[in-house]
């Protein structure tokens, strides 16, 4: 690191962890390593575990902890609290930070979504899928 | 750069994200300090302390508003720095987590207790819950006690017997910990002298036969130091702590014998030959405070100059509200102008790299150094617990004889059960007040003990002085700095 220099015994402990070539972890430092002078990219800054690295930022997973957004949305309001999930699936699914719990598209239910094309409309059409 | 003010991070929630929207950063958890005429970061939870940069300055003053995009940040601040410096600044201080993106999920910092094996590194025996003098500030008879030992039914001095089991017990709590640490403590020690010789003895031996070390200390009032007591002690290198007030009118006003004669001038002569003959180990002052005699740099100048100790610690008194000698508001404030002060001296010392003697600071700095982030205000039913005179085992020695606070018997073993129902209890992730405080590392909510007295439950923060530990632990966060600018050598005394 150039602009902060460690201090005390923990500083140094979190620099090696962070400053190590692909030592980093999301659990210290809130990303993996070396963006050197590059600008920070949104991917290197999130949850690795649940993300996809290439391309869009796609969510493949889904968490157990309860979502904030039903009761509250982000200004603390009502106003713009969550659709339910079968008016915007794909948005739920693909762009919010929360992602909606979807089947494995990649392996096993690649054509899950094949007969919906709008969500809004066609959800009923979405296939089930056992596992 | 705003002083620590937690930054919700929550993010945003629905369906509006989309991921060609600007990546916006804002500040986390810390609390930025100056010293030496350097920037300063200290990390929280974390407790790493991070030297700044003028671009990293730069990018934190900006985020002191609120949260902006990183592109914004970067037309703002290249002009001044150029754009490489100013986005490598921003990744340094995302990835110390000094900032970050605030559509990242809330930092949450689980209630992890310690593993159910934790060794004991220090046992505090109180040999004797009977004293010779009648401090009437004295948190064991005085108007704050927790154990009523007139009427308890508990023996007024340790056995021989018990001290015994107490040594077995310890050198079994201590696992793999090749050193373990015996404290005596009473009442006044010393009127049990026969039964610490004894202990002393048996300690030793048993450590022998275990292939550990053993290390002895001991507090007392000093009345009692008589030449065989002292000759006693240094031969067998077992550190002492003297409670004293400072100048004959300040001990005077509350370290009383029963008649209400002062103590001083019976003491010191004794205090001055334990301090010429007893060479083995440093010897050390601890002072209590109160609304009447608060005169911090007096009472260490005396001690230190004049009487020769080689530290002096202070603490306030542990008080309910509303008593005649608790310190109030304004006392608190005076207090710290007075600590703050000596820790000045302290400083102009550490930079020469010479011996001060207050050891509030010197041991707050090596906790600073170290990283210290804590779950538990300190180590008592954890690392640290204290036998009463009949073998119970508490806390600490200021639960020592409290049914309520117990935690098993050197006799029957300890109950781990009520061991980690307290643990889980007092974990500093269950204080709520403490969760937006960035000193929160370093106090943890403080002395349980304190939080009995003012509050009756132990599981309280220590609300009454929240400011004043705010305000020290920046002050020794600035000598701290101006030490790593100044002297940096001086900190390596506290590598480990």
């Amino acid at each position: 690191m150039d602009h902060l220099k460690a201090i005390n015994q923990k500083a140094r402990r979190i620099q090696e962890h962070v400053g190590a070539p692909n030592g980093g972890s999301a659990a210290v430092a809130g990303g993996p390593p070396e963006p050197s002078a590059a600008p920070v990219d949104p991917g290197d800054l999130d949850v690795v575990g649940l993300e996809s690295r290439d391309g869009p930022n796609i969510p493949l997973g889904c968490s157990l902890v309860f979502a904030p957004g039903w009761e509250v949305d982000s200004t603390g309001g009502t106003a713009g609290l969550c659709q339910p999930v079968e008016r915007d699936l794909f948005d739920c699914h693909l762009a919010c930070f929360w992602p909606a719990h979807v089947p494995d598209q990649l392996n096993h239910a690649p054509d899950w979504t094949g007969k919906c094309a709008a969500a809004q409309k066609d959800w009923r059409k979405i296939d089930l899928i056992f596992p | 750069m705003s002083a620590g003010a937690p930054t919700d991070t929550q993010g945003t929630t629905g369906n509006g994200a989309n991921a060609a929207d600007p990546v916006f950063l804002a500040q986390r958890e810390f609390h930025a300090f100056e010293a030496g005429g350097e920037t300063f970061l200290y990390l929280v939870p974390s407790a790493a302390v991070f030297y700044l940069d003028e671009p990293s300055v730069a990018v934190l003053q900006a985020l002191d508003t609120g949260a902006a995009s990183e592109d914004d940040l970067v037309t703002a601040l290249a002009p001044r720095f150029g754009e490489p410096a100013v986005r490598r600044s921003l990744a340094e201080l995302v990835r110390v987590q000094a900032i970050g993106l605030t559509t990242a999920p809330k930092q949450t910092f689980p209630r992890v207790l310690p593993q159910a094996d934790f060794p004991l590194t220090t046992m505090v025996l109180n040999v004797t819950n009977k004293c010779n003098l009648a401090c009437t500030y004295c948190y064991e008879y005085g108007e704050d006690k927790i154990v009523d030992t007139t009427c308890d039914p508990a023996p007024n001095y340790m056995s021989e017997e018990t001290a015994r089991k107490s040594v077995d017990f310890m050198f079994e709590q201590s696992g793999d910990l090749p050193v373990a640490h015996l404290t005596f403590f009473g009442g006044e020690t010393l009127l049990n002298f026969k039964v610490l010789e004894k202990t002393v003895a048996y300690a030793r031996e048993r450590a022998v036969e275990l292939g550990k070390d053993v290390d002895f200390s001991l507090t007392t009032n000093g009345t009692l130091l008589r030449d065989k007591v002292i000759d006693w002690l240094a031969e067998n290198r077992i550190g002492v702590t003297v409670s004293i007030d400072g100048p004959k009118e300040l001990q005077d006003k509350f370290r009383v014998f029963k008649n209400g004669m002062g103590s001083y001038d019976y003491a010191l002569p004794k205090i001055k030959r334990l301090l010429e003959r007893h060479r083995t180990r440093p010897i050390g002052a601890r002072v209590t405070l109160t609304r009447q005699t608060l005169d911090v740099p007096r009472i260490f100048h005396h001690l230190r100059d004049e009487v020769g100790f080689w530290e002096v610690g202070f603490a306030p008194v542990t008080t309910a509200d509303g008593r005649g000698y608790a310190i109030q508001d304004a006392g608190f404030d005076r207090m710290l102008g007075q600590f703050e002060e000596l820790a000045q001296e302290f400083l102009e010392f550490a930079v020469d790299d010479r011996h001060h003697g207050f050891s509030n600071v010197k041991d707050t700095i090596e906790e600073i150094h170290k990283g210290v982030s804590k779950a538990f205000p300190c180590g008592a039913g954890l690392g640290l617990m204290g036998v009463a005179t009949d073998g119970d085992v508490a806390l600490c020695h200021r639960f020592a004889g409290s049914d309520d606070h117990s935690i098993g018997s050197v006799h029957t073993g300890l109950d781990r059960k009520r061991q980690f129902e307290f643990l889980g209890h007092h974990h500093v992730a269950n204080k709520t007040d403490c969760s937006t405080c960035w000193a929160r590392p370093l106090c943890a909510g403080g002395c349980y003990h304190e939080a009995h007295v003012r509050y009756g439950d132990t599981g309280v923060a220590n609300l009454h002085y929240c400011d004043w530990i705010r305000s020290w632990t920046n002050t020794c966060l600035e000598v701290y700095g101006e030490i790593a600018v100044k002297n940096p050598g001086y900190l390596e005394q506290f590598e480990s």
